[in-house]
């Protein structure tokens, strides 16, 4: 036994002491109960990586028997296998610097505790969805991730921006999960389990299915749960308006791991999704179809945080495209890699909102290089590395995904192509306007304290290097890898792509400041279009919520609730009300009333008694 | 008694028992409907009395002579009740003794 219930136990514990206790506690403690919780899980994953060796087969601890009815029992069973390691390094790791981080970002910030308590809880529901060893306890985790986004979202909960765009994101969210639960019904009902160790060896006794089958009909729900957490085509919208929430909320959850949930529970579910080939083109496609669409949007965002947000949704949809081509290995080595440059974007992102003093939008910054250096440096790290330059740690995982791609379908290939352009020149946009050129407001900008550069700078050597953790190698034995080929072609390809995004964000925003809004104009309805993100939102608002709202309130508020239920209620006391009316006459008070009432009764039942033929007994 | 058969007596006491009903629900006098009462117990005690008679059991004049005691001992309160809620309303309209009305 490894113990591995302690490793979500920390956080927990941190959530709890911190949440009962931390209104009237000083902030050295907060950070201490929530730092600290968050380094003894990270260490005790290390530990526990350091015993288990080279993990040839999953480690499994079971601890006890959550609920059982009839032949269904569910254990609290946790488990650990290379692509868990993976995931509980990103997390406790990623979740470490980034709690480090918001020590000094939050610092001024009102609800300090509950802020801390809520990432600690979030901490907590992240590494149960990782370690869970069975499809119940994950949805469990998962559902937690959920909501702690919300409440983290929403942290700002006096701007009704903020309250909205938590609303959005968990009832987006509740779409995708009503697919995930009916992939668990489905699961249950063919399989009888729902450990994963039995359903994926049934699942792979299975044929293949040549044509839409059970198999598929789960893997499509699956996808569904999946395009929710992990905001993809069609339900991407809440991830930009997510970006309400505190900037180190953005990076841990809405960048690093929460919305990687998707990616992960795709390659759990790698033995199910194998065997339906028709889902995995369901699942490139989704994911091609969302990393263009999202990289366009995120080429004209004024806003530093949306600008990243779009790119967020684009790297995933990246990681979806490499995880439907069959390259699973490669979908989680670009998540691991995005983890690293994503967060350190947005901490960046969230150190230049610390300086200008809460400014986001890209129009007002500017020249900040020489004000906030180490931020500049290190943003610049996560840049290159988005942007795939080699040799630095996108360059690694994107080339990997790219060529499963090119195996997999030519024509996605030249699309991710396009796409890893487009990312390069989003990014570099947002860095050149906001770091060079001249100042275009007068704020007066000063350098992030060390408790937050620190952070940014351990990101930045993760950022750079981290293509050298060989995940795929390392996944192997999970993921059997298809042999591609090295084709050094299509990687020079790819990198020129990214090259030349960044040229063109070059020439664009500092060697010809101004033909960016010549292009613009050129551009015309196109570039509004884009610039609306394709009217997505508003299509949304008529099709759906509208009719949704109009439809709640007539039919099921006035209709059903005020019509049907309380009318039935109401209708009932009113009818009781009228024959008590009635009957209250009765009760004159009156002696000789009650007595003719005696008589004329009498005469009844005498009358009664004679029509019906009075029978003596005798 | 012979020649006059049980159904008379039956009828003269149903005429006296619905005389006794009439006036208890017409009279207003507290008085009246109380002799009204008494009027409706000796019909009643008629009925019994004629029906002893005709079935030659003793059963009916027993029951004559408990409502005759009940009758006496009811005559004592009813009487005393009434007159002290004279002496103390200085009326005898039943129609206005009702304070536990409302």
């Amino acid at each position: 036994m490894q113990q591995l219930w302690l490793i979500p136990a920390f956080p927990l514990a941190g959530f709890l002491i911190n949440g009962l206790l931390g209104r009237r506690a000083p902030k050295a403690f907060i950070n201490l109960v929530a730092i600290g919780s968050v380094l003894l899980s990270f260490l005790w994953v290390l530990k526990t990586l350091a015993a288990l060796g080279p993990l040839e087969e999953p480690h499994l601890e079971r601890y006890f028997t959550w609920f059982s009815s009839g032949d269904l029992s569910i254990g609290f069973d946790l488990v650990v296998d290379r692509l868990s390691a993976v995931m509980l390094l990103v997390v406790t790791g990623v979740g470490l610097i980034i709690h480090i981080y918001a020590i000094g970002y939050m610092a001024h910030e009102g609800g300090y505790y509950r802020f801390f308590s809520f990432f600690n809880l979030f901490m907590f529901f992240m590494l149960l969805l990782v370690l869970a060893a069975n499809f119940l306890l994950m949805f469990v985790g998962w559902e937690g991730v959920g909501l702690c986004s919300y409440l983290l979202i929403g942290f700002y909960f006096l701007r009704k921006s903020a309250t909205n765009a938590g609303n959005k994101a968990f009832i987006v969210n509740r779409i995708g999960d009503f697919g995930f639960s009916l992939a668990l019904y489905l699961i249950f009902i063919n399989f009888g389990s729902f450990d994963f160790g039995k359903v994926f060896s049934a699942a792979a006794t299975r044929p293949v299915e040549a044509s839409a089958g059970v198999l598929t009909l789960i893997a499509l729900l699956l996808l569904v749960g999946a395009t929710g957490k992990s905001a993809q085509i069609p339900l991407y919208v809440w991830l930009p308006d997510a970006m309400e929430g505190p900037t180190p909320v953005s990076a841990l959850i809405h960048a690093a791991t929460m919305v990687t949930a998707g990616v992960y529970m795709v390659a759990r579910c790698a033995p199910i999704y194998t065997h339906a080939p028709l889902a995995m083109e369901a699942v490139a496609v989704v994911g091609l179809a969302t990393a263009v669409l999202a990289a366009s949007i995120g080429l004209v965002q004024n806003d530093i945080k949306k600008v990243f947000a779009y790119s967020t949704v684009s790297q995933l949809g990246y990681m979806f495209l490499g995880l439907g081509s069959g390259a699973f290995s490669a979908g989680i080595y670009h998540l691991v890699t995005h983890a690293f440059f994503k967060a350190l974007l947005f901490l960046g992102a969230g150190s230049v909102i610390h300086a200008l003093a809460g400014e986001q939008d890209l129009r007002k910054m500017g020249g900040l290089a020489k004000h906030a250096p180490v931020t500049f440096f290190t943003i610049l790290c996560a840049a290159v590395a988005i942007a795939g330059v080699p040799p630095f740690s996108g360059f690694h995982s994107k080339d990997a995904i790219l060529l499963a791609a090119h195996h997999h379908a030519p024509w996605m290939y030249w699309a991710g192509v396009m796409t890893a352009g487009l990312t390069a020149f989003y990014v570099f946009r947002a860095v050149f306007l906001a770091f060079l050129g001249a100042p275009r407001s007068d704020h007066h900008p000063h350098e992030s304290p060390p408790v937050m550069t620190l952070p940014l700078v351990a990101l930045a050597l993760l950022s750079l290097g981290g293509g050298y953790f060989n995940v795929p190698h390392w996944l192997e034995p999970m993921f059997p890898a298809e042999e591609h080929g090295h084709d050094p072609g299509l990687v020079a390809v790819s990198v020129m792509a990214g090259l030349a995004g960044i040229a063109l964000a070059w020439l664009f925003y500092v060697a010809r400041p101004g033909l960016a809004d010549r292009v613009a104009e050129r551009l015309g309805w196109l570039y509004r279009l884009v610039y609306n993100k394709y009217f997505v939102d508003e299509a949304y608002e008529v099709a759906i919520v509208r009719p949704l709202v109009r439809g709640s309130t007539d039919t099921l508020w006035l209709g059903a609730d005020v019509g049907l239920i309380d009318g039935a209620v109401n209708g009932i006391g009113s009818r009781a009300r009228a024959v008590g009316d009635v009957l209250r006459r009765l009760q004159s008070g009156n002696i000789r009333s009650y007595a003719g009432w005696v008589i004329w009764g009498t005469v009844l039942a005498l009358l009664a008694l004679v029509v019906g033929g009075v029978r003596w007994s005798g | 008694m012979t020649g006059v058969p049980v159904s008379w007596y039956l009828m003269l006491s149903v005429v006296l028992f619905g005389l006794g009903a009439a006036g208890f629900l017409i009279r207003r006098n507290i008085i009246t409907v109380f002799m009204s009462i008494e009027l409706m117990l000796n019909a009643v005690n008629l009925a019994f009395i004629a029906f002893a008679y005709e079935l030659k059991q003793v059963d009916g004049h027993l029951f004559a002579f408990f409502v005759i005691v009940v009758a006496a001992a009811e005559a004592a309160v009813g009487l005393a009740i009434i007159l002290a809620v004279f002496r103390k309303r200085g009326t005898l309209q039943i129609d206005e003794i009702d304070s536990l009305k409302n």
